[in-house]
């Protein structure tokens, strides 16, 4: 029994600070409003605050804290990118997640799994080489894995897939890990609001305005605000704020789903992704094998479920795992992407002075959530782009300074 | 103890024959029928499972295929439902997620320290010292998941197929009989599904002893059953509903994926759990649930019931349980009691009790009795057996899945539609409707309205806005408006699946998660197996109480596929992976062809007609360069372009200016997307004005042809394009004697000047019409022949006769790959990446910016200037077999990443390692050398030099000869 829970002894959780605090009305001004209140907006909240004494800020969500695309991920995260600027930007996105808990005062649950990514194909461990070669360049830890190393960690794993394209080989990334993904949000979100960061739930941004080519205020469904600068976080809904301004971007929205079976006893310590197969896979601690797979084939701005995808994917994690036949499918959702050309996301600052952007994060954006949080507060508390992010700035598209991620892409797209 | 009861009038088993089982170790005996819950309960079991965080003992609870306390593990699959699923001879089974066993569970200790776990505990707890995390990890996942799975368990799939109706109604119970019948009645095909075995949903267990309702009842049945217009699905659950009324609907033998114009909902109600202390006894149960057991599988809830509720539902429980000989000590009714069953109960000598306060139940192990206040005093009754019946949640997820809503009547206290997608009705309980006239003619007027939207095609008007139906619906209560009564002492179950009490919903939503979706991730009501059946109406009533806000104003969670789990086995279907082969596939098998894998084709990687690959491929490499070799290259992306403006697409897809082609050659295709980028390559030729011939690469063919029908399109050109990708096939002759080969075989002019290099012909090959195009891929003379694909092994079979002579051999892909390595040809994908263009890939020779457009024209413009990295050729300094580099290999500079090896091989006709690099354009002159980076971490050094590495003038792709006969 940890200590820390002998206090509920004599102490009701209700005594507990609230993580959130209750409706309250908009002031008037803020020094910076963050739209989104999802894990990137409330880590940049959160870092604000706390890194660069910025504590009159709003962050405000049109749903509920975390309801985006930060509770709809399959909570992975790695760094075994495949361009150095990815690598690095998301290696020190590890590294914070390490130290979250003890941070936030509150379990987040980062558990290091180890994460193979299969390769089925030549043309497939040439890429997983590829990727291993820069992650070891860089100090990341990752290999390429022949199928007898595999076959050691995973012994239930049907290598031969039913007979075609079987595995050849597997990209393994030791540090790859899953976490709470809400708690990520709320820990963030709880950390900001102790500094004194102001939260609204159910406030949804619609028009923002300028003077002069810069940022003067933000319009809300419950009212104007006041502010110089604007840092626009939401996941799936970026052209919608980015039209607000006529800022022109290269983002196309699709929708990405993602399932899990009724909770089975622990079995799975590993994470094993398979872009040949559009499938990845991890066991969440509640016991649910938790799936997604490639995105879908056609932009749409809307999280509905499709039949095809789940059929899609249980038809392909049998070629894998056949016993999970056996199991059910409890619950499928799914969130919307905001994909790039170039598999990278799109951060820094914008045409609009004062309105600042952290965006195109496709099916990356769970594992950089503390990285944008700080590389974000500090591009915006400096005026000046954190040099972490620098390649990913908006007019890369404008000046064919592309970072080619597509080969890092979990799955197919 | 048996509670099995005399025969029931529409009971579900079959009396004649016994079943046994097996379940913790003891042998069971029941009837043919019987779900393993009824069967385990007429033997006296009650202790059916543990729950899942405190291991409590639990029992039967809503016995509607949601009990999540009562799965069983069984050997061939986890997580067996006993409220549905039938009892087997072969079943052995156990309760899931017990420690020791399902009477001794070790478990249960956690409840001793359950006031040290509240709500969110684990985020509370275990991650410093961090390096005893995973430890507790360990720990905590060891107590989690509720069955095992034998990974050695085998693959199962079910078929699955597809189905179309007019009106699917879901739901079979009094008022979706009716709807299925009007609709029929009015000349629509009708699909009725339901999730039991037997049609009658409600009518067969609340309304089991009401005599005035059999004539309808049987009627129905009987009408349904008869009616040429109706199919019913029975054991069928509709998981699902899907965009355009597609309907997944899981039954026993598989998935059917149901396509109907209109839906009617006629799902009902979820009876609702009462919140108060010790309400997870086993013995407590939904009346509902005590009704279906009487009912369906004769067997008694209890000896001795105390029925608590809120409603008529109760009080007719009573008198079912009074029917099939159980005791009813009391009714314990929570409010003012004015309706006709109040006197019947009364005659009957049964007390009520009004205004009811429920304290506690009673009870260890099991239920002993049940203490409540009511007029003043506190009454403690010894029961073995608590009905509770204070109310419904809609079954709403279908509605809510089309884009429904619902709202809350505060008359019905319970949530009615409100707004009801095109094409989609709802009637019954569902809508509001309880009185059993009423709800037959709910069902027959949603029936009608759906005959009536199918056969207007979607125009008909209805009654209201939306569809939604309020002449039926209840003017009193049905359910409780807050069937809650917290003691003090907690042990107030709100969701069975979890463990969730109302003191840690209390928490959650102190704590600030004070919203129903945030509620919900914090504590994880509703997270559970049964996803809130049971328990999301009392979390939504309990978060509006406390957060002071209406039920509409709090909402609902999001009620996503599936309704009702269901088996990775049925979603997956049969396992269907085309696997595509070239007509010369056989002819590749004879020849010991070794075939890999390259995206949905089969392709000889080479031929066993040496020991090692490497000598294998060596020899067919050695065939091509000496003499001649044919390759099957019939996997290549083939499209046919013709109309008016074929030219004008060509132009506008490919870098190179293609309107200008001369009819009867060909061109090296290029295509890159909008940023520049690579993205494929083939060759083009023309065979008329207004018609080409162009050639993908094999992975991308469906991707480009998709492309260029969307860019026609958007173009608006009078173009079409045909994909003969699988109509054609394809080959390769190549060889210093390819000519005099292919001269035995075709009449044509095959000189220098009647067939120059690069140019088209269109002739027959041994007999079979044929497109030839003289192109050097691999660096010598030689000929791409293509044919109908019935042609091929004609073709192929000509031409290795007559190159007998010559000694051809076939060769394969790994051959072709060094090949053309020796001449520094690019394959994309692999020697470019997802960002290289045509000028870094060394090939600027392929853009023509002078055209007026190209997609990409824009980026090349400007990327032309600017540059940063190329492809090139390099040697190894020193040939060490053993220190190799791989492709992807790194090229470091100082310490930094400067380059990749994309293509490396040992050159047979140079007797060197040589390879394809992209590095960094100040690297990049010829001479200059750098690193490359092994695997292993150590260097070694390369130059670069220019390509091709073999033949360089090209000399071999021209050579000067008489084509007819020998040497000149």
């Amino acid at each position: 029994m940890p200590l820390r829970l002998l206090k509920y002894a004599w102490k009701k959780p209700e005594e507990e600070l609230r993580f959130f605090p209750s409706e309250k009305p908009l002031k008037q001004s803020y020094d910076a409003v963050i739209i989104g209140g999802g894990g990137h907006g409330m880590a940049c909240a959160y870092y604000l605050a706390k890194e660069h004494g910025i504590t009159n800020v709003a962050v405000l969500e049109q749903g509920y804290i975390g309801g985006g695309n930060t509770g709809r991920n399959t909570t992975i995260v790695r760094s075994n990118y495949l361009t150095s600027e990815g690598v690095k930007f998301y290696d020190a996105s590890l590294k914070l997640f390490e130290d979250l808990s003890e941070d936030f005062d509150l379990n987040i649950f980062y558990s290091t799994r180890g994460h193979f990514t299969l390769a089925h194909t030549d043309s497939a461990m040439r890429t997983m080489r590829w990727r291993a070669e820069v992650n070891k360049h860089h100090g990341i830890r990752s290999d390429v894995v022949d199928v007898e190393t595999i076959q050691k960690d995973i012994p239930y794993m049907n290598v031969e897939c039913n007979g075609q394209h079987p595995v050849m080989g597997a990209l393994y990334h030791e540090p790859g890990a899953v976490a709470r993904h809400d708690a990520v949000a709320w820990g963030y979100a709880r950390g900001a609001q102790l500094r004194g960061v102001e939260i609204h739930q159910k406030t949804q941004v619609t028009g923002i305005q300028t003077q002069g080519g810069k940022v003067v205020g933000v319009q809300t469904n419950r009212g104007d605000i006041q502010t110089n600068k604007v840092i626009s976080m939401v996941a799936g809904s970026t052209p919608r704020i980015t039209r607000m301004l006529d800022i022109p971007t290269p983002i196309e929205v699709f929708p990405l789903q993602a399932c899990v079976t009724e909770p089975v006893k622990p079995f799975m310590n590993t994470i094993v992704v398979s872009g040949s197969l559009h499938v990845y896979v991890s066991q969440s601690s509640r016991g649910e094998l938790v799936m997604g797979a490639s995105v879908d084939p056609a932009e749409l701005h809307s999280t509905r479920s499709t039949l095809d995808f789940v059929e899609g994917l249980t038809d392909q994690m049998m070629d894998l795992f056949p016993f999970t036949s056996r199991l059910k499918i409890m619950r499928q959702w799914a969130g919307m992407s905001d994909i790039t050309p170039d598999f990278a996301p799109i951060m820094g600052k914008t045409p609009v002075e004062g309105f600042y952007l952290d965006s195109g994060w496709g099916t990356w954006g769970f594992k950089a959530t503390p990285i944008s949080g700080k590389t974000m507060a500090h591009t915006v508390a400096h005026d000046q782009v954190h040099e972490l992010i620098k390649p990913f700035a908006l007019d890369r598209f404008e000046n064919f300074k592309l970072v080619g991620e597509k080969g890092a892409a979990s799955v197919g797209h | 103890m048996t509670l099995r009861l005399p025969p029931q009038p529409l009971e579900w088993i079959d009396r004649n024959e016994t079943v046994s089982f097996e379940f913790e170790g003891k042998t069971y005996t029941g009837f043919k029928g019987d779900v393993i819950s009824s069967a385990l309960w007429a033997n006296g079991v009650k202790v059916l499972g543990r729950s899942f965080k405190y291991h409590r003992r639990r029992g039967l609870l809503s016995f509607a295929n949601h009990d999540v306390n009562a799965l069983f593990q069984g050997q061939d699959r986890p997580n067996v439902r006993g409220d549905v699923v039938t009892i087997d001879e072969n079943h052995s089974l156990q309760a899931v997620n017990t420690f020791g066993s399902l009477k001794s569970d070790k478990g249960s200790l956690v409840e001793w320290i359950g006031k040290f776990l509240p709500v969110g505990f684990y985020y509370r707890a275990f991650y410093s010292p961090r390096f005893l995390f995973p430890k507790w990890e360990s720990l905590i996942r060891h107590m989690a998941g509720l069955g095992t799975v034998d990974t050695g368990w085998s693959e199962q799939r079910q078929p699955k197929r597809y189905h179309y109706c007019d009106v699917a109604v879901v739901g079979a119970g009094p008022s979706g009989m009716a709807a299925a019948l009007e609709a029929a009645e009015n000349g629509v095909e009708v699909c009725l599904i339901d999730e039991n075995p037997f049609i009658g949903g409600s009518l067969d267990y609340q309304f089991a002893n009401e005599e005035t309702v059999f004539a309808s009842r049987n009627r129905l049945k009987a009408a349904v059953f008869s009616h040429p217009n109706i199919q019913v699905l029975t054991d069928s659950t509709v998981a699902g509903y899907y965009g355009d009324h597609w309907l997944a609907v899981n039954t026993s033998q598989g998935l059917i994926k149901l396509s109907a114009q209109a839906v009617i909902a006629a799902t009902g109600v979820f009876e609702q759990p009462a919140v108060f202390r010790n309400n997870d006894l086993p013995g407590v149960m939904n009346a509902s649930a005590a009704q279906r057991l009487i009912a369906r599988y004769g067997v008694a809830p209890c000896k001795e019931a105390v029925v608590l509720t809120s409603n008529p539902e109760g009080y007719r429980a009573a008198l079912d349980l009074l029917a099939s000989g159980v005791e009813v000590g009391a009714i314990v009714d929570t409010g003012e009691v004015s309706h006709k069953w109040v006197q019947k109960v009364l005659t009957k000598g049964i007390p009520v009790y009004k205004y009811a306060e429920i304290v506690e139940a009673l009870g260890k192990k099991q239920l002993k009795g049940l203490v409540f206040k009511a007029a003043g005093g506190e009454y403690e009754i010894a029961c073995d057996g608590l009905l509770m019946s204070v109310g419904w949640a809609p079954a709403g997820a279908l509605v809510y899945q089309a884009g429904g809503k619902f709202s809350y009547d505060a008359t019905a206290h319970q949530l009615l539609p409100s707004v009801l997608p095109d094409g989609m009705f709802a009637c019954g309980r569902l809508n509001g409707v309880h009185e059993i006239g009423h709800q037959i003619e709910d069902g027959k007027l949603a029936g009608e309205m759906a005959a009536q939207y199918v056969t207007s095609h979607g125009t008909s008007k209805t009654e209201s806005e939306n569809s939604v139906v309020t002449r039926y619906r209840e003017v009193s209560a049905h359910s409780h408006h807050y069937p809650i009564w917290e003691h003090p002492k907690g042990k107030n179950f709100v969701d069975f699946d979890e463990d969730i009490q109302l003191k840690d919903l209390k928490g959650a939503i102190a704590q600030g998660f004070d919203n129903i979706e945030l509620m919900k991730r914090f504590s994880t009501i509703g997270m559970g197996p049964s996803q809130g059946k049971h328990s999301n109406m009392n979390g939504i009533r309990i978060l509006a109480r406390l957060t002071a806000k209406s039920i509409d104003e709090t909402g609902s969670t999001t009620a996503r596929p599936m309704f009702h789990p269901v088996p990775v086995s049925h979603l997956a279907g049969m396992r269907f992976r085309p696997e595509r082969m070239t007509v010369l596939h056989d002819f590749h098998r004879e020849a010991n062809a070794k075939f890999m894998e390259a995206g949905n084709w089969l392709r000889p990687e080479y031929y066993q007609t040496a020991e090692t690959k490497q000598a294998c491929v060596e020899a067919e490499v050695s065939a091509v360069r000496s003499s001649a070799g044919l390759v099957d290259v019939s996997t290549l992306g083939k499209l046919e372009v013709f109309g008016p403006d074929a030219a004008a697409l060509m132009d506008r897809l490919y870098t190179m200016n293609m309107s200008n082609m001369k009819l009867g050659s060909s061109r090296y295709a290029l295509m890159v997307d909008d940023a520049g980028i690579i993205t494929d390559d083939g060759v083009a030729v023309r065979y008329a004005e207004e018609h080409f011939y162009v050639t993908t690469t094999t992975g991308t063919s469906d991707a480009a042809y998709r492309l260029i029908q969307k860019k026609i399109l958007e173009w608006g050109l009078n173009v079409t394009v045909v994909n003969r990708t699988g109509q054609l096939a394809a080959m390769n002759l190549a060889g210093p004697n390819s000519r005099r080969i292919l001269a035995e075989l075709t009449d044509i002019d095959l000189s220098n000047d009647g067939f120059p290099y690069l140019a088209m012909r269109q002739a027959p090959v041994a007999g079979c019409q044929a497109t030839l195009i003289r192109v050097g891929f691999v660096g010598e003379l030689g000929y791409e022949i293509h044919v109908n694909a019935n042609d091929s092994a004609t073709v192929w079979q000509a031409m290795m006769q007559a190159g007998k002579a010559y000694g051809i051999q076939p060769f394969g892909v790994e051959a072709q790959r060094l090949l053309r390595l020796e001449k520094g040809h690019i394959i994309v994908g692999q020697d470019t990446d997802g960002l290289m263009n045509p000028f870094e890939a060394g090939m600027p020779w392929a853009v023509h910016l002078k055209k007026p457009y190209f997609i990409g024209k824009k980026s090349l413009a400007k990327l032309k200037q600017s540059t940063s990295r190329t492809l090139v050729g390099f040697e190894l300094q020193v040939n060490d077999a053993a220190r190799r580099p791989l492709e992807s290999n790194l090229i470091i500079e100082q310490g930094e990443m400067v380059g990749r090896v994309t293509s490396v091989g040992f050159s047979p006709a140079l007797q060197k390692v040589i390879g394809l690099a992209d590095i960094r354009q100040d690297l990049s002159d010829v001479g200059s050398s750098f690193q490359i980076k092994l695997t292993d971490g150590s260097f070694v050094s390369a130059s670069v030099v220019a390509t091709p590495f073999y033949d360089p003038d090209g000399s071999r792709q021209h050579p000067v000869e008489n084509p007819k006969g020998a040497a000149a």
